[in-house]
């Protein structure tokens, strides 16, 4: 029998009895009276503000019905942590953001929230994960146009505050300690969104990357490059092989980490990533030691899982209400 | 800039070194070192045409010039200066039309004391048709229209503006002289731009003249170049020369001709298959007017209109042709046919006479009188068409109609197709990045609603002035 992973399990359960007594934690619904099972946010996403003071630490699995249901939540929740930070002139949202197909959906939210003017990014500022290496600028497959196409172009962000790793330049390692630099003189994320690979790496964390690494250049791993393929006309030779990263160390400081996972092929990924031990082969587990992390994922991606997990987490068990002693 | 691309790199004769500097001249004054501090406008709410396709994106100029917004963001680190919502309209290449005569009562052929402001004329008030460059074309005339004879009095040089010659006696020989009067000029809120002036004629058949005068039709068989030298006097201002290869010596000159940049066209000809292919092979890329003034498609032998399907040109080049799609010069059906057979050809041109945008009555074209009747101008007391007077925002449209091609592929045939002709295609007829920004805006059925030349808007419809 699989040893169980009672320390999430707990640190779930502690977050549901550290609520201030008499009030139901309302999770996730802000503003919504009912208790909604977690994945069906009818209302603005978030943690209840009340409990998100009180709660130290927690690791949430959010499982929505199907992919467009998991962006929109996901979206949700960066706007709401973005408004309820109220940032200003001298007050920046430190943001840290994925590329990749998955987040697409969720790029999408947020574009359509700032036109219609809930959401302003002017106070905004983010870095990317990573960046290929060797790769010109303004290549179609490259993280630069990937970021301009699906995302900058659209929002009201100040182009001095968004910050992605130089694949091109001449000191590859002078870039990534000033990319750190940039971070820590910015006070640190906030909030990092990332996503997850096949083979459970976080930005290009490759399976067997130090878990305490900071951001730095990284040979891609072939299950990686067979992935990038698709988007280089099938010819394994114009895939970079190389990237700059940041470390899984760069993004295990950030406040709250939000990792999106959808799709089957990623389910053995978020297994591996949840139900099993921290392990540098597949990176993301290091996340289990993350104060504050969310896993956002649809029904597909927990395929792999077991039925107790998901239904733990689709459906937690009643909140008991302590009444106070006379 | 080069935008000669296909000169020879040997050295070029003195005519077109003047050319290309004058060319230049115009054509880059945007841009340069100013260009990075000017205002960058965002025009958003629009559909581009790029690509061969309409995009949901924003157009982005700078210094009068089409500018690549991800470039200026990441590198320059900037965002737009001032943003300017379109409405969900059309944003499209400036239309470039080839081939016009005259319209609003000029007559570019007519030599008068003052060719400059009737070109200017012409030039302003075909911008709300959307054509954002021309090619004045000068029909069959007298050589006095050309050049200066050399017993006339010495006109004042063309120093790159419109001059106005000093007034002589017209009964004597001293005709105004025309071609040195159109200089090549930038476009601009002063109107359209002049690429150059297209030369049709007097070097054509005497059976498929058309309304081009008989007296004044030449032929080159004598000294071939030099004949052609002797009528037209300079060439630094001409772009287009059609012509008929089946006068003889016509390879010799289409040769001359492409070795200074001159487009070559084919046109009011009763040339063969053969003898079309021959002066494609000698350099000839354009085809004038298609199915009119030449011999009929015949399918032993089909003649120049065999030159859209021939597999004996040149590898790697096609021809170029003109159509007029009115309704009326070319029935649709014939239309849809050379579409079908061609759809990167087709060139669209008005082939415009000064009764363009007037109302019905007699009026001139070159050294005739034409008659104006609802849509149709015919030369005066005979039923021989003389020209269209259909503008080109409504040829558009109607091409449209008649072939039911994507509106990319009509949008096209007025702007990419025409540019590509003439060597432009880096510069006009395109929204790519770095491209001059002569655009027009459109609504849905193409209908011009605002033109804009180097990013400045140079004429609105009336409803949009709001």
């Amino acid at each position: 029998r699989r040893p169980r992973r009672a320390g999430v399990y707990i640190r779930v359960l502690s977050f549901a009895l550290r609520a201030p007594v008499g009030v139901a934690p309302r999770w996730p619904c802000v503003g919504c009276a009912r208790r909604s099972s977690v994945g069906r946010a009818s209302g603005p996403a978030g943690l209840n503000f009340l409990s998100w003071k009180l709660c130290i630490t927690t690791m949430r699995l959010v499982i929505l019905d199907n992919y467009d249901l998991a962006s929109e939540w996901a979206a949700k929740y960066i706007c709401n942590r973005i408004i309820q930070f109220k940032p200003g002139q001298d007050r920046y949202f430190i943001l840290g953001l994925p590329t990749g197909s998955t987040p697409l959906g969720c790029y999408k939210k947020l574009i359509e929230y700032h036109k219609n003017g809930d959401l302003s990014f002017k106070y905004v500022k983010t870095f990317n994960m990573d960046e290929y290496v060797g790769l010109p600028r303004n290549h179609p497959e490259s993280y630069h146009s990937y970021m301009w196409n699906n995302f900058f172009k659209h929002i009201d962000i100040d182009p001095n505050n968004a910050h992605i790793l130089d694949g091109n330049a001449t000191d590859l390692q002078a870039e990534c300690d000033a990319f750190e630099k940039k971070i820590k003189e910015a006070g640190g994320i906030d909030l990092f969104v990332g996503g997850i690979g096949p083979d459970g790496h976080i930005a290009f964390n490759e399976p067997g990357s130090s878990l305490v690494s900071r951001t730095r250049l990284k040979t891609l791993a072939m299950d990686t490059i067979l992935a990038n393929a698709k988007y280089f006309d099938g010819d394994l030779s114009k895939v970079p092989t190389m990237a700059l990263t940041v470390g899984v160390g760069t993004v295990m400081d950030a406040r709250e980490v939000m990792i999106l996972i959808t799709g089957a092929h990623k389910a053995f990924a978020l297994y591996k990533a949840i139900e099993e031990g921290v392990n540098h082969m597949w990176t993301v587990s290091a996340f289990q030691q993350h104060p504050r992390t969310i896993f956002v994922c649809d029904e597909d991606a927990t395929l792999e899982l077991r039925v107790k997990t998901v239904k733990y987490f689709k459906d937690p068990p009643p909140i008991v209400q302590i009444e106070p002693k006379p | 800039m080069d935008i000669w691309a296909h000169h020879s790199p040997i050295q070029a004769p003195d005519q077109t070194r003047r050319r290309i500097r004058r060319l230049q001249l115009g054509l880059t004054m945007r841009g340069g070192q100013g260009a990075a501090r000017a205002l960058v406008l965002q025009f958003t709410n629009c559909r581009i045409l790029r690509g061969g396709a309409l995009l949901r994106e924003d157009l982005w100029v700078r210094g009068g010039r089409i500018l690549d917004p991800e470039k200026l963001f990441f590198e320059e680190r900037r965002v737009a200066d001032e943003q300017r919502d379109c409405g969900g309209c059309i944003l499209a290449p400036g239309f470039i039309d080839v081939q016009i005569n005259g319209g609003f009562g000029v007559d570019f052929s007519q030599a008068t004391e003052d060719v400059g402001s009737g070109v200017a004329l012409v030039a302003r008030r075909i911008l709300s048709h959307g054509v954002t460059s021309f090619c004045p074309t000068l029909v069959t005339s007298p050589p006095e229209v050309y050049h200066k004879a050399p017993e006339a009095a010495s006109l004042p040089e063309a120093a790159g503006d419109f001059v106005i010659a000093p007034s002589l006696d017209v009964h004597s020989s001293n005709w105004f002289v025309v071609l040195p009067q159109i200089p090549v000029k930038s476009g601009g809120p002063h109107g359209a731009g002049v690429l150059g002036v297209h030369l049709e004629g007097p070097f054509i058949s005497r059976e498929k003249r058309g309304a081009h005068p008989e007296a004044h039709l030449r032929s080159f068989e004598a000294s071939a170049f030099q004949d052609l030298l002797a009528t037209y006097g300079s060439l630094d201002n001409v772009r287009i020369v059609t012509l008929a290869p089946e006068l003889d010596r016509s390879h010799e000159v289409i040769q001359a001709l492409t070795a200074l940049g001159i487009c070559v066209s084919l046109g009011h000809s009763v040339a063969d298959l053969g003898a079309a292919e021959e002066a494609v092979r000698s350099g000839a890329t354009f085809i004038t007017h298609l199915f009119n003034a030449m011999l009929p498609f015949h399918h032993r032998d089909p003649g120049i209109v065999g030159l859209l399907t021939s597999d004996q040109l040149p590898p790697g080049r096609h021809i170029f042709y003109g159509m007029i799609a009115d309704g009326m010069h070319t029935n649709p059906a014939a239309l849809r046919i050379a579409y079908r057979a061609h759809p990167q050809g087709l060139v669209l041109v008005t082939d415009a006479v000064p009764a363009l945008g007037l109302g019905n009555g007699r009026h001139t074209l070159g050294q005739q009188e034409v008659e104006v009747d609802g849509l149709t101008a015919y030369v005066a007391g005979t039923k021989t068409l003389s020209g269209s007077i259909t503008p080109m925002d409504v040829c558009v449209r109607h091409f449209l109609q008649a072939t039911g091609c994507s509106v990319e592929a009509a949008l096209e045939a007025a702007s990419l197709h025409p540019a590509q002709l003439l060597g432009l295609e880096k510069h006009k007829g395109t929204l790519d990045f770095g491209a001059d920004a002569d655009f027009v805006v459109l609504d849905d059925s193409l209908h011009v609603r605002a033109t804009y030349i180097s990013g400045e808007l140079v004429w609105q419809a009336e409803e949009t002035r709001q």
